[in-house]
């Protein structure tokens, strides 16, 4: 634990930390463009330079110095103050004065440092150089001449993403970043290139020339496209959401998000149901919501009811829809869409146990029919964090890119009673083993992995290793709530009346029953549906949502739904004053005391813990994985299927279409 | 100004070249390369394979050899490592050619201390002889390009052909060179003017006594500072 000091104040700092980071931890704000905390150090911008004793009688780089004991480092010394003048200059040589037209301009690095430590006027008369546009694919716009080679994005590539496809060609004043060949980068995070971009060279090409920051209401809230729960804010003006970014929250997301949330939010202004409509005659008209709430209360239903949800809706949602049905004589409820039917007599057996941060301690993964890097992308970032660490991953499943080193171990389940002995060796000497469980294994496979725990040793002291990967945001929480029919959405096809919450994967010819979508925008849902109630998204209510580790997050409201579209909970409560059985709450946060009445562990944001028990579920393994359940990464939902920005991806990046760059 | 040549990624360059692969007696060195890293970091092979690959793409056709796309893309499979980062390595230095080159591939020097020494008449002899800057000559003989300093300051001015180093030039004997590689001869590497590396224009010019055989100065310089 080496103690310096940082311009008199003496700090203490961990082994193994920069000379920055000791003064950080004195409060003392050094300017950086190629430094990023969780990126590799390249020490090549030099704007991080600080003046060290003992040491050369030169200013040095402080984010590539370690810290070591009786160092005296001062920030604001002339020396310190000329050399970051220097540097900016240098910097500034080649950068083009185009901020009043930069997307950047406003949440700019080089902008705010060079006001904060630069000189205020050029020396400078020649020349600068410009370097052409690089195609980096649907996500991201490039403007290369702003680029000042801080390698970030480079870094982040590599490390983070695992997709090694940008780089820096040629060198010195000819040095370019580039993709290789200038194809699209075929990674799934690439949007976050744009925020560690610490200038104008790497913007978001669906967001161009939309806003200014400044311009921006920011509502912090959670993200629906995935169940990792990705903590995001959605900067909106008016009403409508232009921008998300993530939010920090190490124990979720680290500062990460994919390009499904941050992008597919063009999809909210589109397709999107503003109207009740009501089917007459077999086709939809628009109606008003009296007509519509009369022709569900004229169905005859004797007490048949049941409520289907979808993947993306909040607890609240489905908190209110299942106060309905129950109101109405029912309990005929389920969230697994698709027909999945495993075991939810303990919910610790399809949590993911070890958590999304708890995953980077694992010494030996084993991953069961999970394609992880489209079904929890953050959480594969996790893995190869891991395997950075020492850990060895072995997959049962079909063979898939992963953007790490995988053992495969075939696609037949019966792998998983009787592994390999060189596997079982490993997980034998390893001290953090972890089986990762996804969709495509957990209809014929879930026993067999829970029988893992006792032959693999998974759950030991402090150490729960046993995880069940989740695609739906609002997976988790329905199963709380107890969205679950023992048969799976087979025990519901027979009600006479359904509810639809934002449903769009069911296969709605199974229903015969009257269908009521509730939802927010015009998928297979609401085609399928006699009467359609317009709700509310993600950015247009505050919820509550639970991910896949179990954590529970709430988010706020960021814009209003448009046209008579209500908030989810609202229609509920109005539909059943209309079909005589009122409930018992008039406010949010009236239903939510009533849900947390019932499911106390939604009541405060955080990890639930579930208790470890596992259910009898006959252990032996059998069939073989023939595919994963995401076919299209881009295109999982009703809002990522409207957003052009996500079709757009699909056909690039999945199916290989080439698009023609406009000629400018 | 910053964006240098077009680095060739056609549809006929991925026919003519994707199927690049070490010939035998390459395949052989490549082995021998490969075996000088320890298991784990291939990738330092990257440079002896590009180099590798380029002379077998001269061969093949009987030039310099270039890098083709596909023939860096075989290089990065060869050793595991992703195309980006091979393809780098090869932006990166000059001596490896993008774009194809002639038999030879004519280096002119033109940094100081050669363009006081008259590379400017070197690159006037070139241009007389009918090489082009930056292209090469219709019989795909000579590739002139102009470089900064080779390290040859000593001999200046001086060009760099393939592999060979021709220094000490003047007009004439530049023209000479030249000529004689047009005539598929091999003139002799090194000083035109028959010096012996870097040695004194001459004969020495100090040091004189050591010439022939082993000669103490020290008691010389005694003297000198006693007087």
């Amino acid at each position: 634990m080496p103690k310096l000091k940082v311009d008199g104040i003496e700090v203490e700092v961990p082994q193994g930390a920069t000379v920055l980071q000791a003064c950080e931890a004195a409060g003392k704000e050094i300017p950086r463009f190629c430094y990023h905390e969780r990126l590799s150090i390249a020490g090549n911008c030099r704007m991080c330079l600080v003046e060290v004793k003992p040491g050369p009688p030169k200013p040095q780089a402080s984010c590539a110095l370690p810290a070591a004991d009786n160092q005296e480092v001062f920030t604001t010394t002339p020396m310190v103050k000329n050399a970051r003048e220097g540097i900016m200059e240098f910097l500034l040589i080649n950068h083009p004065l185009d901020c009043p037209i930069c997307d950047q301009g406003g949440e700019c690095d080089l902008q705010d440092q060079s006001v904060a430590y630069g000189r205020g006027q050029s020396r400078y008369a020649e020349n600068k150089r410009a370097v052409t546009e690089k195609y980096m694919g649907p996500i991201v716009k490039t403007i290369m001449t702003r680029c000042i080679q801080c390698t970030r994005c480079i870094r982040f590539a590599e490390e983070v993403a695992g997709v090694e496809e940008i780089g820096a060609i040629y060198r010195g004043e000819n040095m370019q970043i580039t993709s290789y060949l200038e194809e699209a980068v075929t990674s799934e995070l690439s949007g976050n290139v744009v925020d560690l971009c610490p200038v104008g060279a790497l913007t978001s090409k669906p967001y161009q020339y939309e806003a200014r920051p400044w311009e921006l209401r920011r509502t912090l809230t959670i993200d629906v496209m995935d169940a990792v729960g990705t903590n995001i804010r959605l900067d909106s003006r008016g009403r409508q959401v232009l921008r998300c970014v993530p939010r920090i929250n190490e124990d979720v997301n680290e500062e990460w998000a994919s390009d499904k949330t941050r992008h597919a939010i063009d999809g909210l202004v589109r397709r999107r149901l503003d109207k009740p409509y009501v089917r007459v005659n077999g086709k939809l008209l628009p109606a008003t919501w009296d007509e519509a709430f009369a022709a569900i209360a004229a169905v005859d239903h004797g007490g048949s009811v049941a409520a289907v949800a979808g993947d993306l809706v909040d607890c609240e949602t489905m908190y209110a829809a299942k106060a309905l049905v129950r109101s109405l004589g029912s309990s005929l409820l389920e969230g697994r869409q698709t027909g999945m039917a495993y075991d939810t007599s303990s919910l610790a057996a399809v949590n993911f146990n070890t958590t999304i941060a708890g995953t980077e301690e694992a010494d030996a993964i084993l991953l069961v029919g999970t394609n992880l890097r489209w079904e929890a992308p953050l959480v594969n970032t996790r893995v190869r964090k891991a395997i950075k660490r020492g850990a060895k991953v072995f997959a049962v499943g079909p063979e898939t890119e992963l953007t790490y080193k995988v053992e495969w171990l075939g696609h037949d389940l019966s792998v998983l009673g009787d592994l390999p002995d060189t596997v079982a060796k490993i997980f034998a000497d390893a001290g953090k083993p972890m089986v990762i469980v996804g969709g495509a294994a957990l209809k014929d496979g879930h026993g067999a992995a829970l029988k893992l725990v006792e032959t693999l040793n998974l759950v030991r002291n402090g150490w729960n290793g046993f995880n069940v990967v989740h695609m739906a945001a609002a997976r988790m929480g329905g199963l709380m709530l107890g969205y679950a029919a023992k048969g799976g959405i087979a025990d519901l096809t027979h009600a006479k009346l359904t509810f639809f919450l934002g449903a769009d994967e069911v296969d709605y010819s199974r229903f015969g029953g009257f269908k009521v979508y509730v939802g927010h925008h015009g998928d297979a849902g609401a085609a399928h549906a006699d009467v359609v109630l317009p709700g509310a998204s993600y950015a247009e209510k505050s919820g509550t949502w639970v991910n896949l580790e179990g954590r529970v997050q709430r988010g706020e409201r960021a814009v209003f739904p448009p046209g008579d579209a209500r908030e989810d909970w609202s229609i509920f409560r109005a539909l059943s004053d209309v079909m005589g059985a009122r409930l018992p709450f008039d406010s949010l946060a009236g239903l939510r005391e009533e849900m947390y009445g019932e499911v106390p562990a939604l009541r405060h944001e955080g990890l639930v813990s579930f208790g470890w028990s596992v259910p009898a579920i006959d252990g032996s393994a059998s069939g073989t994985i023939g595919g994963y359940p995401i076919k299209d990464f881009y295109l999982t939902n009703a809002i990522c299927r409207a957003s052009p920005t996500m079709q757009r991806c699909s056909a690039e990046l999945v199916h290989g279409e080439t698009f023609a760059e406009a000629a400018e | 100004m910053a964006d240098a040549v077009h680095i060739p990624d056609e549809a006929e360059t991925r026919a003519r070249w994707g199927a690049f692969a070490w010939s035998e007696e390459n395949q052989r060195k490549a082995n021998e390369i490969l075996a000088r890293y320890p298991k784990g970091r291939e990738q330092s092979a990257s440079i002896p394979f590009l180099d590798l690959a380029q002379r077998q793409v001269g061969a093949e056709t009987h030039t310099q050899g270039w890098l083709p796309v596909p023939v860096i893309e075989f290089v990065a499979r060869a050793i595991g490592v992703p195309y980006m980062r091979v393809y780098e390595v090869a932006t990166f230095y000059t001596m490896f050619n993008l774009a194809p080159v002639g038999r030879y591939h004519v280096q002119v020097c033109g940094t100081t201390p050669c363009m006081l020494q008259g590379s400017d008449d070197v690159l006037a002899a070139c241009r007389n002889r009918g090489l082009v800057k930056g292209g090469t000559t219709p019989d795909g003989l000579f590739t002139l390009t102009e470089v900064e300093c080779l390290g040859t300051c000593a001999n200046a001015p001086m060009v760099q052909i393939n592999d060979d180093n021709y220094e000490d030039l003047d007009y004439d004997r530049t023209i000479a060179v030249l000529e004689a590689l047009a005539k598929g001869a091999h003139p002799e590497a090194g000083s035109t003017i028959g010096r012996r590396a870097s040695c004194p224009e001459g004969g020495p010019t100090s040091l004189k006594a050591m010439v022939d055989a082993n000669h103490d100065y020290r008691p010389e310089w005694e003297n000198a500072h006693a007087g």
